[in-house]
């Protein structure tokens, strides 16, 4: 879908840009959104370029640098601290050779840290794009990226 | 009559009106409770918390800059509690503040200094948890330093509410929170105005101008520079404020024995080319009404003015005046005029210009403003630089004998004066086109529908038979309502009600500079602006075209008020520019230069 065709299924209100952000990201192989995208938005919804990098840059789950094509979202919240999600984000960085906020030089994997999932009853827990995985062990997590990096997840 | 309720703080009862905060209700009792991210002049944020009370009877905090009173309350403005925590908070915010109070710009000004100060907080109370952040220094005017901010969002309420430029947001958050100009480009690279309000309104050193004070001193210093000054209307009107004189105390005499005792080789005075502005513009403005081309006619003296025209209302470029600012017509007239008198290579000669206002620098260095043949003013402080200025020659600034500037570049009458406060362009140009047009001066001079502080003024004259509507704003949100009907005036009749507007970019005009002292409110910029209407009053002459300098200087190099020559020293074109980075994408306006081919042909 192109990029006009997502903005005029919008009204020309403040309260849509969050939306439309969402869908120029998703809209873009590296999952971020881009500075011609917000000012795209800006100059469609009327208001000043600040306001629309204000927004982008408040909510974590924009990004306005390029990412992987898979995005981890390991859960950050004291239940899974509990349950071991330290060890499970050393797992991580060492698999992929990359810290939080990094992404792989091969443009697969970014690795980010997230705020209570909603799911502590399966902790430690992560998100792989819209995916949730719990009950996390070493092991399982190993299993899991191998399966990314092979495409046949 | 609004309702009144009545409350009682720390035991004091006191009335207020319905709909007062707690912090408005407890300064009518006699307590200031301490703030930090509150400023009278702008919409609360309630982001620092320090101004929190308690009530008696009933358990909880709340801010009191935004907790409007209530008919019986009894509010704690200090208890045990209370210290704990404003302590802390002040310790907390100092850990994650770069702490340089004897070199920082704000220095003796910083709310955050005072704080500390008054609670008794050891500075590194709490480990620093402060990151090295990178200035930014791409901007010609302001620097901004984030180690320094503490995240209040009173720039970012003034740029956005009161100045609507909407330069810097808050981005990001949590410990990456920060101030930034749109997609990070940096100052420089945005759509920026110059304006300063940023940096008056700043409670800590974060915003400064872009300093040139080191390169005035070195070049005073240097016996091969010939060094002139020129000095703002409004800047006498605040440079007594922060000697521990009056607000609103005029000081001309002073200012001139400062400058002299610095080591300036000549001092001018800019009241004298606001005369002169008077002068050309005046005369624009009359030959446009007897036209009725253009109109109406927009004042050119204030530079973050002129940017924001260039980045959001370029359609209405013919409209604003070709007349140059003062300072630049002071400028070119000193590398052109006064070199030639006084026998100067103007290359060397360097021309300082003491301004309120930070756009002046980027002013100064647009590429057009050379017709001297050389960058007609070379470096521009502001207020506060000159303030160092006097502190560093250790100056007892209060107690100076007054001197006399060189009267040929001087001059002034009280129409200059009143160029400082909102109303005071509109108000001169009135005086002398009111002669240009019926050959006598007015019955009263004083025109005062345009004086005072209301954001949008407007009056209407009755000059030569004919009806003339004027209006007046400042602060750019306030010039946006005029502007806009203007715009939409003609665009559907092709003309406007209004003849002649003026348009100032800081909230009382110059006298609430960007260049002034640190945290100048409405009220304290109402009062300066009050000292200029008295000098003004005081003044024998005043109306610009009674000022015998002037009428030498066309006698003696210009020829008449919108000559060949005058046309190319004191006039200019503007620009389109970008509303993303400022910068300049197409020509405006090109009516300057078709005067001039058609006075060549």
């Amino acid at each position: 879908m192109k990029k006009e065709e997502i903005l005029y299924k919008y009204e020309k209100r403040k309260d849509n840009v969050l939306y439309i952000l969402h869908e120029f990201q998703d809209l873009n192989p590296y999952n971020y959104v881009t500075d011609d995208d917000m000012q795209l938005i800006a100059d469609y919804i009327g208001i000043p370029y600040s306001k629309v990098y204000g927004t982008a840059s408040f909510y974590s789950m924009i990004s306005e640098k390029p990412r992987g094509k898979h995005i981890i979202r390991l859960c950050d919240s004291p239940p899974c601290h509990l349950m071991g999600s330290i060890d499970i984000l050393d797992v991580i960085k060492e698999e992929l050779k990359i810290e939080v906020g990094e992404t792989t030089p091969d443009m697969i994997f970014t690795l980010e840290k997230t705020a209570c999932l909603g799911v502590c009853g399966v902790a430690p827990v992560m998100m792989i794009d819209d995916e949730v995985y719990g009950n996390l062990t070493p092991k399982k997590v190993r299993k899991i990226l191998t399966e990314y990096k092979e495409g046949t997840k | 009559m609004s309702e009144k309720i009545k409350l009682k703080i720390d035991g004091y009862e006191v009335e207020v009106e319905k709909g007062a905060t707690i912090l408005e209700a407890a300064k009518k009792a006699g307590v200031n409770i301490p703030t930090l991210c509150y400023h009278e002049d702008l919409d609360p944020s309630a982001a620092c918390g320090i101004c929190v009370v308690e009530f008696e009877n009933k358990g909880g905090y709340q801010r009191s800059c935004c907790t409007p009173a209530e008919e019986g309350m009894e509010v704690i403005t200090n208890s045990k509690t209370l210290r704990k925590r404003r302590k802390m908070i002040v310790e907390l915010t100092l850990s994650n503040h770069h702490v340089d109070c004897p070199s920082c710009a704000a220095d003796g000004k910083c709310e955050l200094q005072e704080l500390a100060n008054h609670f008794g907080v050891e500075t590194e109370a709490m480990p620093s948890v402060l990151e090295d952040k990178e200035k930014d220094k791409s901007s010609v005017a302001i620097e901004r330093d984030p180690e320094k901010c503490i995240l209040c969002g009173r720039c970012v309420e003034v740029c956005e509410n009161i100045q609507t430029v909407n330069a810097i947001e808050i981005t990001d958050r949590g410990f990456e929170a920060n101030i930034d100009t749109p997609f990070g480009y940096g100052i420089g690279e945005s759509p920026c105005i110059n304006c300063g309000q940023c940096i008056v309104y700043c409670p800590t050193g974060a915003l400064k101008e872009v300093d040139h004070l080191e390169k005035v001193w070195d070049a005073i210093l240097d016996e091969n520079k010939h060094v002139v000054v020129q000095e703002a209307p409004a800047i006498r009107a605040t440079l007594g404020e922060e000697f521990g004189m009056e607000i609103g105390n005029v000081t001309v005499g002073k200012m001139y024995a400062a400058l002299k005792r610095i080591g300036f080789d000549a001092i001018f005075d800019t009241n004298f080319s606001a005369d002169l502005t008077i002068m050309e513009e005046g005369t624009e403005v009359v030959g446009r009404i007897k036209e009725g081309k253009d109109l109406p006619v927009i004042t050119s003296c204030s530079p973050g003015w002129i940017k924001f025209m260039e980045e959001y209302y370029p359609e209405l470029a013919k409209n604003v005046s070709t007349a140059k600012s003062p300072q630049q017509m002071m400028g070119v007239l000193t590398k052109t005029y006064y070199a030639e008198k006084e026998g100067l290579d103007p290359k060397d000669i360097v021309s300082v210009s003491i301004m309120p206002c930070t756009a002046k620098k980027f002013e100064a260095q647009r590429p057009e403003m050379s017709d001297s043949g050389y960058q007609d003013v070379d470096y521009v402080l502001t207020t506060r630089e000159f303030v160092r200025m006097i502190k560093e020659a250790r100056l007892d600034f209060k107690n100076l004998e007054p001197q006399e500037p060189y009267h040929a570049l001087a001059d002034y009458t009280g129409a200059a004066t009143i160029f400082g406060a909102t109303g005071g362009v509109m108000e001169a140009a009135i005086r002398s086109a009111y002669y240009l047009l019926t050959d006598e001066d007015m019955d009263s001079l004083d025109v005062t529908p345009v004086r005072g502080m209301e954001g949008v003024k407007e009056a209407e004259l009755e000059i030569a038979g004919s009806k003339l509507k004027v209006a007046v704003a400042h602060g750019l949100g306030n010039a946006r309502k005029i502007l806009d009907k203007v715009k939409k005036q003609l665009e559907e009749n092709g003309e406007s009600e209004y003849a002649f507007v003026e348009i100032m970019a800081c909230p009382g005009g110059c006298v609430g500079g960007g260049g002034q002292p640190y945290h100048s409110s409405i009220a304290m910029r109402a009062r300066r602006g009050e000292g200029l209407y008295k000098e003004d009053s005081e003044l024998p002459e005043r109306a610009s075209h009674h000022n015998q300098a002037i009428l030498n200087l066309y006698e003696d190099f210009l020829g008449e008020p919108g000559s060949e020559k005058a046309h190319h020293l004191l006039h200019t074109n503007y620009f389109k520019r970008s509303v993303l980075t400022g910068k300049s994408i197409a020509k405006a306006t090109g009516a300057h230069e078709k005067h001039l081919e058609k006075a060549a042909e």
